[in-house]
């Protein structure tokens, strides 16, 4: 009995880390999806979410809805900005040049977050207090149910918004032919800074909602960005409910394996993962396009 | 043509290793002694790194892990199997050598950010591994008491006798290196870099090349981990994390991609800066980020290029002179 | 030499080569021509095995290629030039070159770096070897120029002259004249005869309808990934079915 109690709480935490990880790795999906690249900085937008908030809620006194929505509109404007200089001027450049200014960029970011807050590790209150509960023999804390419904809201809001919506659309157009997407009127430049945004306002949702549960401080993008990665990995890429079971699948994993296995070596164990689906198959389980370069 | 300039090369050489082995009889009792020996550290890195990444174009963000693999290793047994130093270094290199050609077939079928970010986590999966595997490592409080190297009654413990010690292993690598890069096997990791598919065509055995300069640079790397545990005597996991390897990228980047004398310059830089501008330290990750965007975008060839066109435009001013 | 027997490839739910066979004659010249999206470049990768064929099979001189990795064709003496030319940018036009020449050396790591004795004459070799090829496409002149500053015609014959550094036995050309212009092009075709003459078979994808007719022996033509017609090219222009496909084009 103890033990099935103990695997349902570890696999309820793997849930609610997973439903992060599917979050960030959303981001990583859109912005690939339109650009082609992957966007290094991706884990920084989410920490920028976390740290932000806490700036405002603290420095600024401002209550905590309006600071969440201000850290999330904040760090979009980083990813806009970020997408303007770093993104667009790259188009001629040779892939590896590509890489390394993304690489640059991320950390440019993320060494201006150590200038201002330095080094230290942040607490972000929890959205509605700390009172623990019961489900199933599993202790659940309210931020839990916070990440679980804003990821669901965050999910459904994306389908219908790629799916329904005409300029969610164009954004699908392009990812399947850039030329053709332009030649029927799309502007593709639009579309590859509305990734940006999208993705980075995802981002740091995502580190706000998790933030109260782990704390935050300037390098938490490093993790959850590569766990997120790994997320978008595993879900092959899309922007659909193969991404939602990437992020999941990779929570309860890592989660199980904090659990049954070792718990200082947890974060190993979601890059191990990482690693292996990189060298067996690259394309996701859940592939959906299937592009050719002829 | 071609014995010039195999011959200017070793001569660039010569002058450059008389130049570095000379410097210690101007500084002993110095501190910078003892910085130089980082840099000299430091440079071996930076051309292990440059291998894969500037000649064969193969981002790595995880080189750390092999500089950290080779100090641990020649630690653990010197430390607790009293295995002789020199053994252990050849252990160790042989081991991170292999290790890095077996998980070198599947990582460098990726490109790009897929390979950035693999090597990004096989860094993190060895550093959690030095920090967590406490009975082996001893965790983040470190490994100490590691014996120096000695040759016969010679025992390398001081500033002067390590740097000669670690510049000299760096001189050999150098001369190596630069050997290696005006040669068949320099020009088919180059061609790898600027158009694997033609490189293909041509003959080049592309997936095969890639492995063996990734376990070679690895290789390296763990010989410079070695020499760093019985320079320092200790190690810890601190210096063999995420934020090394990027300071490894960067020195790759701003000597140039591909140029053996532009990684001494980039690790130089990066190595005595934090020395001499404390102020430096707060602001080192900024710096990173920053030199890695300019320097990619404005020099993309490094400081190298910059200081070659600087010296052709002096020479072809000079020889304007008579009028 | 090349034989091509029912090569079909379908890309998802798009056939771009449908049981394609012909053959190409040892020492000719044979031009493969067919309007956009006939396959013409499909084919090409699928012969220098860039991508396998869903079906059929390929013979050099014989021999099944079929799936065989570009470094392995280089070696059975098969090499190809690119559309969008692949030069080694960073490197000088003499370099690319002596790339040509990597299978006709064999230096390994540890020679190269201790620079072994075996390595030197070699180095040597390929470097007379490689100025020698740079003269028969006439661009001595060019050899220390950084291949990337190259001027677009040059470019493309330096990817000639360093394709034949391989000393190939059959050499695929993927449209050598698109971006020239009338003088160079002439020049072009001189050279191709030329490296006929030396005993190489040449296969050529192109567009330029007086390049084709007057430089080749045999030829082609693709429509829509099928086979539409074989023959000389004096067969080929009065070819009903071939104008029809070419309808308002050259």
């Amino acid at each position: 009995m103890e033990y099935s109690r103990q695997l349902i709480q570890y696999a309820l935490s793997g849930l609610s880390n997973g439903a992060i990880y599917a979050l960030i790795g959303f981001g990583f999906s859109i912005i690939y999806n339109a650009t082609g690249i992957i966007n290094f900085a991706q884990g920084e937008f989410v920490m920028l979410g976390g740290m932000l908030t806490i700036f405002f809620l603290t420095f600024m006194n401002m209550p905590l809805i309006p600071a969440a929505i201000l850290a999330i509109a904040a760090a979009t404007a980083v990813g806009i900005t970020f997408e303007r200089f770093a993104i667009r001027p790259l188009r001629k450049a040779t892939p590896l040049n590509l890489v390394i200014i993304t690489i640059g960029g991320s950390i440019l970011i993320r060494g201006v977050a150590m200038l201002i807050w330095g080094k230290d590790t942040h607490a972000l209150p929890s959205f509605s207090g700390n009172d623990p509960l019961y489900l199933a023999g599993a202790t659940l804390l309210p931020q839990h149910l916070w990440i679980f419904a804003i990821t669901l809201v965050a999910i459904i809001a994306s389908r219908l918004f790629f799916n329904y919506s005409i300029v969610g659309k164009a954004m699908r157009a392009c990812s399947y032919n850039r030329r053709a997407a332009s030649l029927v009127g799309i502007d593709v430049r639009k579309m590859v800074l509305l990734s940006f945004t999208i993705s980075s306002a995802m981002g740091s949702m995502a580190g706000i909602i998790i933030a109260p549960l782990t704390m935050t401080s300037y390098d938490v993008g490093i993790m959850l960005g590569l766990k997120g990665f790994c997320a978008a990995i595993i879900g092959g890429m899309s922007t659909g409910i193969g991404m939602v079971i990437g992020g999941l699948l990779l929570g309860i994993l890592e989660s199980l394996g904090a659990g049954l296995v070792s718990a200082s070596y947890k974060d190993a164990i979601a890059f191990i993962i990482l690693l292996v689906i990189l060298f067996v198959r690259p394309q996701g389980i859940f592939n959906t396009s299937e592009t050719e370069r002829v | 043509m071609t014995m010039t300039k195999g011959k200017k090369n070793l001569t660039t050489f010569l002058f450059f290793a008389i130049a570095v082995l000379m410097t210690p009889l101007f500084l002993a009792g110095n501190y910078l002694l003892n910085v130089l020996v980082f840099v000299g550290i430091n440079t071996m890195l930076a051309i292990a790194l440059n291998l894969l990444l500037g000649f064969a174009g193969q981002i790595s963000l995880g080189h750390a892990a092999f500089f950290g693999l080779g100090a641990y290793i020649s630690g653990i047994l010197t430390t607790r199997y009293a295995v002789d130093p020199w053994f252990a270094m050849m252990l160790s290199a042989i081991s991170v050598g292999g290790l890095a050609f077996i998980i070198g077939f599947p990582i460098l079928k990726l490109k790009g950010h897929y390979l950035a970010m693999a090597t990004l986590g096989f860094g993190i999966i060895m550093y959690i591994f030095f920090n967590e595997t406490v009975a082996l490592t001893g965790g983040p409080s470190g490994m100490s008491e590691i014996p120096n190297l000695l040759v016969g009654p010679l025992i390398f413990d001081s500033d002067m006798k390590n740097y000669f010690l670690i510049w000299g292993f760096t001189l050999f690598i150098m001369l190596l290196s630069i050997n290696l890069s005006d040669s068949r096997i320099g020009r088919a990791l180059r061609s790898i870099h600027d158009s694997e598919v033609a490189a293909r065509v041509m003959g080049v055995n592309v997936r095969f090349l890639k492995v063996q300069i990734f376990s070679i640079s690895a290789l390296i790397s763990a010989i410079a981990g070695s020499l760093y545990a019985h320079t320092m005597t200790f190690v810890s996991p601190a210096s063999f994390g995420f934020n090394f390897s990027i300071e490894l990228v960067t020195m790759v980047i701003i000597g140039g991609l591909g140029s053996i004398y532009g990684s001494f310059l980039g690790a130089a830089i990066l190595t005595m800066l934090p020395e001499f501008l404390r102020v430096f330290q707060d602001f080192d990750i900024v710096i990173y980020g920053l030199l890695l965007i300019l320097m990619t975008m404005f020099m993309p060839g490094g400081l190298m290029s910059g200081i070659r066109w600087l010296a052709s435009a002096v020479s072809s001013g000079l020889r304007k002179e008579p009028d | 030499m090349l034989r091509l027997e029912g090569i079909t490839k379908v890309f998802g739910g798009l056939i771009a080569l449908e049981e394609v066979s012909f053959s190409v004659e040892d020492g000719t010249i044979t031009g493969i021509i067919g309007p956009n999206g006939a396959g013409k470049t499909t084919l090409f990768n699928i012969v220098s095995g860039i991508y396998p064929q869903n079906s059929g099979n390929v013979y050099l001189g014989g021999k099944n290629i079929s799936r065989f990795a570009p470094e392995k064709l280089a070696r059975l003496g098969l090499v190809r030039t690119f559309q969008n030319v692949e030069l080694f940018g960073q490197m000088t036009v003499l370099e690319n070159v002596m790339v040509g020449l990597h299978t006709k050396s064999k230096s390994g790591i540890l020679s190269c770096a201790f620079k072994l004795p075996g390595h030197i004459r070699e180095e040597k070799y390929i470097r007379e070897r490689g100025l020698q090829w740079l003269e028969f496409t006439g661009m001595v002149e060019l050899a220390e120029v950084t291949a990337g500053n190259l001027p677009f015609g040059k470019g493309r014959l330096l990817e000639i002259a360093r394709a034949l550094a391989l000393e190939p036995r059959m050499i695929l050309m993927d449209e050598p004249a698109a971006g020239l212009n009338s003088h160079e092009t002439i020049r072009l075709a001189a050279l191709i005869r030329r490296i006929r003459e030396s005993g190489v078979t040449v296969v050529l994808v192109e567009h330029d309808m007086d390049l084709v007719m007057d430089v080749c022996d045999a030829v082609v033509v693709l429509d829509l990934g099928r086979k539409l017609a074989e023959g000389t090219p004096r067969e080929i222009q009065e070819n009903t079915a071939v104008i029809t496909a070419y309808l308002g084009e050259s």
